[in-house]
């Protein structure tokens, strides 16, 4: 990885985060802070680690897949999927409007490209990416298959009978990404229902399980992503524990469960988008 | 009254087992997956068949309905088989977000259905999954009567291009329906032209109404019988023109009273051609241990229930208002 590549995916980065904020902060709804947490992460996936085809191909044959199984935090996933090209940037001012492509939670129901699957009741992810490994392996297709969710979701029953048969079945096509930050809404996952020995537990389930302590740092993500990508067609899945930083790019918000779920107001946004500057161009709003 | 006549009786889950492999068959692209029930939804011959194409996934009906939502994405038409009460009250919420909003090309195959299930009782008698299933937007609902319509329906089924609940039994029954009888989704089969009263009954109780049209038919009742297979999308036309001619209805169904093929009804003929409707169904009660005969004595749901319902009905035809 060259530093000119880690300049230009910073680049990205910042202007991702300038949009998740002017987002939530045009409808006065939505989820940052999660948001904010995985821009790194998204970033790298669709402009550096997966191989996916310039047009939305719905089936996906091919290439790499991404599913969102933690839909609230859609304003990332839609702002890394205009400023990938899968629809106009503008369409972004449209975010939680009436008549709009980009609900509260992703939908393939509105046709918007990017998109396979309706996410937002949290636990179902994994499963439907598991199906969608299962039918690479059966059309004797070799990209992979990731799948993101938060830390908080894994407390799912759902989770864990995908985490059986996931193994039990060798999906080794499968990259599985948790959003590690240690809050969801009503607090620290410690207080809320804590997830304990989290490695152990996937390791248990007998996954390999790769920690990336730094999630929020672009090297650090890209090489532990790439060393899960090397861990594929092992006969086992694979497991991605990514501790990031919930709000992480906006000083007031990072590091507080409180922002899991509140807007910016207009004092707020101007500094979020101070400490952020724009790299590619903001949207119209 | 048109003769109806049967040579052998079967379960309906047989004939989803035999054209689901007859439907595999004719597409490459047909999967199925099961929740630890192989033999009760009859899959075996599939699965001999195609071993690698069949995903067993064990007692984990929520991870199912994702795994089977997933494998669209690659253009896989997957078949989901469990029991009827694990394959809609269980997941509900799997299927509304990962399938049906998501129009996913899920096949939702549910054995077992109602109250015919017998001995072991009210947790696995489902008596609401037509109303579940039929208030997703997009849904399609089957319910068919017998071993050679189920099998052409799941072969329908797996030709139609959206999601599926396809509803069948574990009891044995007459199989009186052709062999080689054209499915058609969304429309209902007459069974017999009448002018008094129009029968419109789906799964196990068509061969109920039958019976009942000859009892009826001694009784100088010329019963009109139609077989609503699908109950969503329902066909309006069929049934609208046939209570214009009789002016009242009974509906008879395995399944509560509230949410079933004779509430769909209802709202049709409330806004289009209100009339006399008596319902052949479960009133809004669970279900219990028994015999499958002696439980659709019991709560109601046989050829007797249907007379019985009809002279109701006929009665109130005759209140001029």
């Amino acid at each position: 990885m060259t530093k000119k590549s880690i300049h230009n995916l910073e680049a990205i980065v910042q202007q991702v985060r300038r949009d998740i904020v002017r987002m939530v902060h045009a409808c006065q709804s939505g989820h940052p802070g999660g948001s904010l947490g995985c821009t790194e992460l998204l970033v790298c996936l669709y402009f550096e680690l997966m191989q996916r085809k310039e047009q939305f191909d719905p089936n996906g044959v091919g290439e790499d897949l991404f599913f969102l199984s933690n839909g609230h935090i859609s304003p990332v996933f839609y702002s890394v999927l205009a400023r990938a090209g899968y629809f106009p940037i503008d369409e972004l001012a449209t975010f939680r409007k009436l008549n709009s492509r980009l609900q509260g939670h992703p939908t393939t129901h509105e046709g918007l490209p990017g998109i396979r699957v309706a996410s937002g009741s949290l636990g179902q992810g994994l499963s439907v990416a598991i199906g969608a490994a299962q039918a690479k392996k059966l059309n004797k297709d070799n990209r992979l298959v990731y799948v993101l969710m938060g830390d908080g979701e894994l407390q799912e029953g759902q989770i864990w009978e995908a985490a059986m048969y996931a193994a039990h079945n060798k999906m080794d096509n499968l990259i599985a990404i948790v959003d590690y930050n240690g809050a969801q809404i009503d607090g620290a996952t410690n207080d809320v229902l804590s997830l304990g020995d989290l490695p152990g537990k996937w390791m248990a389930f007998g996954w390999k399980v790769i920690e990336v302590r730094r999630g929020n740092d672009i090297g650090s993500v890209i090489a532990g992503l790439r060393k899960a990508q090397d861990s594929t067609a092992k006969r086992v899945p694979v497991m991605v524990l990514l501790h990031t930083e919930m709000g992480n790019g906006v000083d007031f918000m990072m590091g507080s469960h409180k922002w899991h779920g509140v807007a910016p107001n207009d004092e707020q946004l101007t500094s979020a988008l101070n400490q952020n500057a724009e790299t590619l161009g903001d949207y119209i709003a | 009254m048109k003769k109806y006549t049967y040579t052998e009786s079967k379960d309906t889950r047989s004939g989803f087992g035999a054209g689901l492999v007859e439907a595999a068959k004719q597409d490459e692209n047909v999967v199925a997956l099961c929740a630890d029930l192989i033999g009760s939804l009859k899959m075996n011959e599939f699965i001999k068949a195609f071993p690698d194409r069949f995903f067993q996934i064990g007692i984990a009906e929520a991870n199912m309905m994702g795994i089977a939502a997933g494998l669209t994405i690659g253009g896989k038409i997957p078949f989901t088989g469990t029991f009827a009460n694990f394959s809609t009250g269980r997941v509900y919420d799997q299927i509304r977000q990962s399938i049906a909003y998501s129009d996913k090309n899920v096949k939702i195959a549910a054995s077992h259905a109602g109250l015919t299930l017998g001995e072991d009782g009210a947790t696995h008698q489902i008596l609401e999954d037509i109303g579940l299933m039929k208030m997703l937007p997009g849904m399609t609902v089957i319910n068919p009567c017998d071993y050679n319509q189920t099998k052409a329906a799941t072969i329908a089924v797996a030709r139609h291009k959206g999601p599926v609940y396809l509803r069948f039994g574990r009891p044995v029954v007459p199989v009186f329906t052709p062999d080689d009888q054209d499915f058609v989704i969304g429309k209902a089969v007459m069974l017999n032209p009448g002018t008094a009263v129009t029968i419109l009954a789906t799964g196990h109780l068509v061969w109920e109404a039958i019976q009942a049209g000859e009892e009826l038919e001694g009784m100088g009742v010329d019963a009109e019988i139609i077989n609503i297979h699908t109950i969503k999308p329902l066909d309006e036309e069929a049934i609208l023109g046939s209570i214009a001619k009789t002016g009242c209805v009974v509906t008879a169904e395995e399944h509560n009273r509230i949410g079933g093929l004779g509430d769909s009804v209802a709202q049709l003929l409330t806004k289009q051609m209100p009339v006399p409707q008596e319902y052949v169904a479960v009133n809004d009660s669970f279900g219990e241990s028994g015999t499958p005969s002696e439980l659709m004595h019991k709560y109601g749901l046989n050829a007797d229930a249907i007379v019985a319902a009809v002279l109701r009905v006929l009665k109130r035809k005759q209140i001029k208002l």
